[in-house]
């Protein structure tokens, strides 16, 4: 239980997937101008990696192990990660137009996440057990909606903020990002 | 089988790509089916937020049909009565960045307009009120023609039909009920230039 | 005593005896500025020469004046009617003469003109006759209301809200608790101090009143400040023996809100967007109060306040009776007013007050106070600073609202998060802007952004109107089309039908019997269309009667104008027309002696019409409309040489006339031809002409945006010349229509000679304006 406690707190605060390891900042920077789109993609994102990570395992465990085709890992887990995604946005778009719309190019998008992908490897080299995967996966998802929705609120605030003229827009965008990366690092002895 | 695909790995790793393609073909071929959208919600959003003057300055006969080639891909900085604010609202909804008004649909006036029939040069011949597009215009064959007030757009359709040329486009007075407060000038101390400062 | 059966208890979620106030949350303490102006005892304010009455001195819709311009009016007298339940009435403030009914400059902060009664005093301020009452209380709640409503009471603690109104509340909630408000928290004002200390005995008799009219037996408290001790004490000698409880709190700024003072004095709040009926209680004004007792106890309408004249500007500072509609120019002379020392002029407290340019400018129902500070007294803002996040705004708000997230919100134009934020709950009051280090207008942006709001919710009303508008005339178009079509499709129908038994005729020539039921189907047919297309005898006679009218008045502004007419050939013409018009008088009234006679005839003509089409082949008939054709062509042709010998203007015209007939013969003559050629008969072409039903919206769509796209891609200069040019265009068409007219001799010569005319002026000012 422990062992599944720290897989999950370890995957949200302390190897925080967007600002300790760098991973899927295309979409942090990208959909964080609102709090409402942020939540969307958030949702969204959760959804896919959960998923991902949970068929890429199976794919990993059940077929490509067996045949001895290790190998072909990173290309069917991309084939993977794409058939979620495209599954999520069919999906989004019949239950939410809107957020569909929103999200734009960026649902789509998710495909090329790095941290999709990135979970899946990460948890075939941990070895990772069926539900180790699922847990870190979903806690990956959790810490990349954190930080996003965070995000996003303060740049909300920033928008109508009296911020110099030339730091405006994505200047303190990625300056806040910054610093918010700062503070993450302050949980690596957490676990 | 199992074992001749394990000692011919080249031949497995085709056959397991084949295999997951087939899977996964399956399954969103499934969800295609599923979750098939009809219509687009998303016409009569957009429609909302457009300003209903019904002017045809964006080259379709309303707003609606506007708002549908919105969604159908046209460009959304096509709504000069609008003016920036329906834009930049368009662009919030859409996600998009908020472009200028393009100004080959015309020009943005902050004056608020309506039509007026100049009643004793009337003649009666409907022709504006074939025009109008929100019948916002009252008479009969060879009878005078009246505007009301509070349903004309300003659209401008009307002016150019009429055969006596007899409607003119009146700016709406502003009131003291209409009156609201202007923001306070932007400038605060530190932006203000040293020959301001001094004065 | 009463005749409206009074609840004896109602349950009542306050105690009786307010022994504890509550501490307003936020507020401020400004230097209270009050002593200045209570020296000098109240006096009355002389008559001035002229009173200026705006018709709207309330919240809700203007007065409806009841005197015209040269009206003489007595003291009293009302002059203006409420218009509707929030409204209220106007009353002259003295004898006089109505001079105008115009727009005047009014306190409003728009510094705007709105409509006004002018009076022109006489100086003998008679007064008309009022009806006092005795006893209030044997008088029904109906009355009452009624005579508060006459009096045209407003709340005159600054907002207006018309007094009546509040005094019979909606609420479901029974009202329990009645608050005279005698707070006057803005520093400066003393005008409901005095007159708590002067009217005490009327501050308490108006407040078992209006008590009495809320029902319910209310608990009454008044609530003071206790920065003024007078008041308190002349209002607890005189509410002595009744159960009216005076309740003075500490002094702070903004106790007088309506919600701060519920607040203090029962602990409650009263929810975003609701009014204090909701929670059962009731506020007034202490000047309210006195004002609708002497509205029922002495019938006297509200025509005069107490106003604090206060500044350093004036030689005295004092309160005074004020006659509503004096000129504050008026006031300030009689309090030695010093324009050049006066920092600027401001109706109302320094907190909520507003500044005005105009002296004109009248002493309305909610002035409290005129504040004409010194430069020293009132140094003018020092500029706005940037926000540094200090947060004492938050801390000084009454209403527990963040006015620094209101400020960014306001700044960046965020109408959704101003909203969520609650802004519509700011009271206004200014204390944030009082305590801001840097300076910055908050109020102002608030005040700028409620007002955006208001008028994009306005301009969203007004566009679901236009949509809802827009698609109902699409559906009626596209249902009006549809009937169209329908209708077409019927009438091709039966044109076929005919067809097929007409083909049916002629292949069963032999057979008699059948081609004379056949024929007498069609003859029924046809008596039916006849029927359907003779109207209603005594509606064709008014058609004609009225036909009839027209051309008589048509016969004598023709001879009117032969009269006045110098040249010999234009008269010869107006006789010619003259005499046509009375040919076709006479062919009018030889109709109307016929109908009712030719119903029958316009049948059976109908019939034989159809027998004879029906017995004619399809070669005859298209030989027949030939020869018409070619008659047609024919008198044409003629009446053209005629006109290009003459040399007049309308050859052209009919040589276009001339050239569609010569094509239609051809098209005839190729007709007969096919039909001789197949011998079969030729189906009309029914094809429906899908460019006709483009309507004119659409065609004035298409020329508009041709249009905004020839400008987009024009220099200014060149954008003039377009004008100039399309205005032209409009010009020579306008002056083409006026030929047609005048050659039809159409009765809208004159408006499309008028059109010309207006058109000639535009163009030629535009031109003047393209070359200066």
């Amino acid at each position: 239980m422990t062992d599944f406690f720290v897989i999950f707190i370890g995957a949200v605060l302390v190897n925080n997937f967007v600002l300790v390891q760098f991973l899927g900042l295309c979409p942090f920077m990208g959909v964080s101008n609102k709090l409402e789109t942020a939540i969307g993609m958030a949702a969204a994102t959760t959804f896919v990696l959960t998923l991902a990570s949970i068929c890429s395992y199976m794919v990993h465990a059940w077929l490509l192990e067996p045949l001895g085709l290790g190998f072909l890992k990173t290309i069917s887990f991309i084939l993977v990660i794409a058939a979620v995604v495209q599954f999520a946005k069919m999906f989004i778009e019949k239950t939410s137009p809107l957020l569909y719309r929103v999200l734009g190019v960026f649902l789509p998008l998710i495909t090329t996440n790095c941290a999709v992908l990135g979970v899946a490897l990460q948890n075939t080299n941990k070895l990772h057990s069926f539900s180790q995967s699922a847990l870190y996966g979903f806690g990956a998802a959790i810490g990349f909606s954190l930080v996003l929705i965070l995000f996003s609120a303060m740049r909300e605030r920033l928008a109508v903020a009296d911020v110099p003229t030339h730091f405006k827009g994505a200047a303190i965008g990625m300056i806040t990002a910054g610093l918010m990366s700062l503070a993450f690092m302050g949980f690596a002895g957490l676990v | 089988m199992l074992v001749w695909l394990i000692n011919n790995p080249v031949w497995g790793a085709l056959a397991v790509m084949a295999l997951l393609s087939l899977v996964f073909g399956a399954v969103l071929g499934f969800a295609a089916v599923k979750y098939k959208v009809e219509g687009d919600p998303l016409v009569e959003q957009i429609d909302a937020l457009l300003p209903q003057t019904q002017c045809g300055q964006c080259g379709h006969p309303g707003c609606k049909p506007y708002a549908q080639a919105i969604v159908d891909g046209e460009a959304i900085n096509h709504c000069p009565p609008g003016g920036q604010s329906t834009i930049n609202a368009l662009a919030d909804l859409l996600g998009v960045e908020a472009p200028s008004l393009d100004a080959e649909h015309g020009e943005v006036t902050d004056i608020k307009k309506v039509a007026f029939i100049r009643e004793e040069d009337c003649i009666g011949c409907t022709k504006c009120i074939q025009a109008c597009p929100v019948d916002a215009i009252v008479g009969a064959q060879k009878k005078m023609h009246t505007i009301i007030e509070s349903e004309c757009t300003g659209c401008d359709l009307c002016v150019e039909p009429c055969p006596v040329d007899c409607i003119d486009m009146l700016p709406v007075t502003q009131g003291v009920q209409q009156w609201s407060w202007q923001k306070p000038s932007n400038i605060i101390a530190s932006d203000r230039t040293p020959a301001e400062a001094a004065a | 005593m009463t005749s409206t059966p009074k609840p004896i208890s109602t349950v009542s979620t306050i105690p009786r005896n307010i022994t504890k106030t509550w501490e307003l949350p936020g507020g401020v303490h400004p230097a209270e500025n009050k002593s200045q102006s209570l020296k000098l005892p109240l006096i009355n304010c002389p008559l001035a020469d002229e009173y200026i009455l705006p018709l709207n001195q309330h919240i809700g819709a203007p007065s409806l004046p009841l005197v015209r311009v040269g009206d003489r009016v007595k003291k009293y007298q009302r002059i203006a009617d409420a218009e509707g339940i929030f409204s209220a009435s106007l009353h002259a403030p003295t004898s006089g003469l109505i001079t105008a009914i115009e727009d005047r400059f009014i306190a409003h902060p728009s510094g705007l003109k709105a409509p006004c009664i002018v009076l022109q005093a006489d100086g003998n301020d008679e007064a008309c006759e009022l009806i006092a009452t005795e006893n209030p209380y044997s008088l029904d709640h109906p009355t009452l209301i009624e005579k508060i409503r006459g009096a045209g009471l407003v709340g005159m603690g600054g907002a207006g809200f018309p007094s009546a109104v509040k005094l019979n509340p909606k609420s479901s909630t029974p009202i329990h608790t009645l608050i005279i408000n005698g707070t006057e928290c803005e520093p400066y004002i003393t005008a409901d101090d005095i007159l708590m200390q002067t009217y005490a005995e009327e501050v308490i008799a108006g407040s078992q009143l209006l008590a009495h009219i809320l029902g319910h037996s209310p608990q009454v408290i008044i609530g003071v400040e206790d920065n003024k001790p007078e008041a308190i004490t002349a209002l607890k000698a005189a509410a002595q023996n009744t159960n009216i409880q005076i309740a003075s709190f500490p002094t702070k700024y903004p106790s007088g809100g309506e919600k701060q003072l519920i607040y203090i004095l029962t602990g409650q709040e009263v929810a975003s967007g609701q009014l204090p009926a909701a929670l059962g209680i009731v506020l007034h004004n202490v000047g309210t109060t006195v004002a609708a007792w002497r509205a029922v106890r002495y019938g006297e309408p509200l025509i005069e306040r107490i106003t604090t004249i206060v500044g350093q500007a004036l030689t005295t500072q004092r309160n005074m009776r004020v006659r509503i509609g004096t000129p504050i120019q008026h006031v300030l002379d009689h309090n030695g007013y010093n324009a050049r020392r006066n920092a600027s002029l401001i109706i109302g407290g320094p907190m909520m007050g507003f500044a005005i340019e105009q002296t004109s400018i009248p002493v309305v129902k909610t002035t409290n106070c005129l504040l004409v500070p010194s430069h020293a007294e009132m140094p003018p803002a020092p500029p706005a600073q940037a926000c540094i996040r200090c947060g004492h705004c938050a801390d000084a708000c009454p209403a527990g609202l963040l006015p620094q997230q209101l400020y960014w919100y306001a700044r960046a134009d965020d109408h959704s998060k101003l909203k969520s934020h609650n802004l519509f709950d700011c009271i206004e009051c200014g204390a944030c802007a009082y305590v801001c280090p840097s300076t910055i207008p908050l109020v102002q942006y608030y005040r700028s952004a409620k007002g955006d709001i208001r008028q994009a919710d306005l301009d969203k009303k007004k566009s679901d109107q236009a949509r809802e508008r827009f698609e109902r005339r699409q559906e009626r178009l596209a249902e009006e089309e549809a009937a169209k079509e329908a209708k077409r499709q019927e009438r091709k129908a039966v044109a076929e039908r005919n067809k097929a038994r007409l083909a049916d005729i002629n292949a069963e020539s032999t057979s008699n019997t059948a081609n004379s039921r056949i024929l007498n189907d069609l003859v029924a047919n046809a008596v039916d269309a006849a029927a359907k297309q003779t109207p209603n005898p005594a509606q064709e006679h008014a058609r004609l009667a009225r036909t009839l009218e027209s051309l008589n008045s048509r016969i004598a502004r023709l001879e009117g104008q032969i009269s006045s007419e110098q040249d010999e050939t234009r008269r010869e013409k107006f006789a010619a027309q003259i005499k046509q018009t009375q040919q076709s008088l006479n062919e009018t009234q030889t109709k109307i002696a016929a109908i009712g006679t030719n119903t029958s005839t316009v049948i059976e003509n109908q019939i034989s019409k159809v027998t004879e089409k029906l017995n004619a082949s399809p070669i005859d008939l298209a030989q027949k409309s030939l020869a018409t054709l070619q008659k047609r062509l024919a008198t044409a042709e003629e009446k053209w040489a005629e006109a290009k010998a003459e040399g007049k203007a309308t050859a052209d015209a009919l040589t276009q006339g001339v050239e569609k007939l010569k094509q239609k013969v051809i098209e005839a003559e190729q007709a007969l031809n096919a039909i001789q050629q197949s011998s079969a008969p030729q189906s009309p072409d029914q094809t429906v002409n899908a460019g006709t039903s483009n309507d004119a919206a659409n065609a004035a769509i298409e020329r508009a945006k041709q249009k905004a796209q020839a400008a987009a891609a024009m220099t200014p200069e060149q954008k003039q010349a377009a004008a100039i040019q399309s205005l032209e265009q409009r010009w020579l068409k306008a002056k083409e229509r006026l030929a047609k007219a005048q050659e039809d001799n159409d009765e809208n010569i004159e408006a499309f000679a008028a059109s010309v005319e207006k058109l000639e002026q535009k163009m030629l000012a535009l031109q003047a304006e393209g070359t200066s």
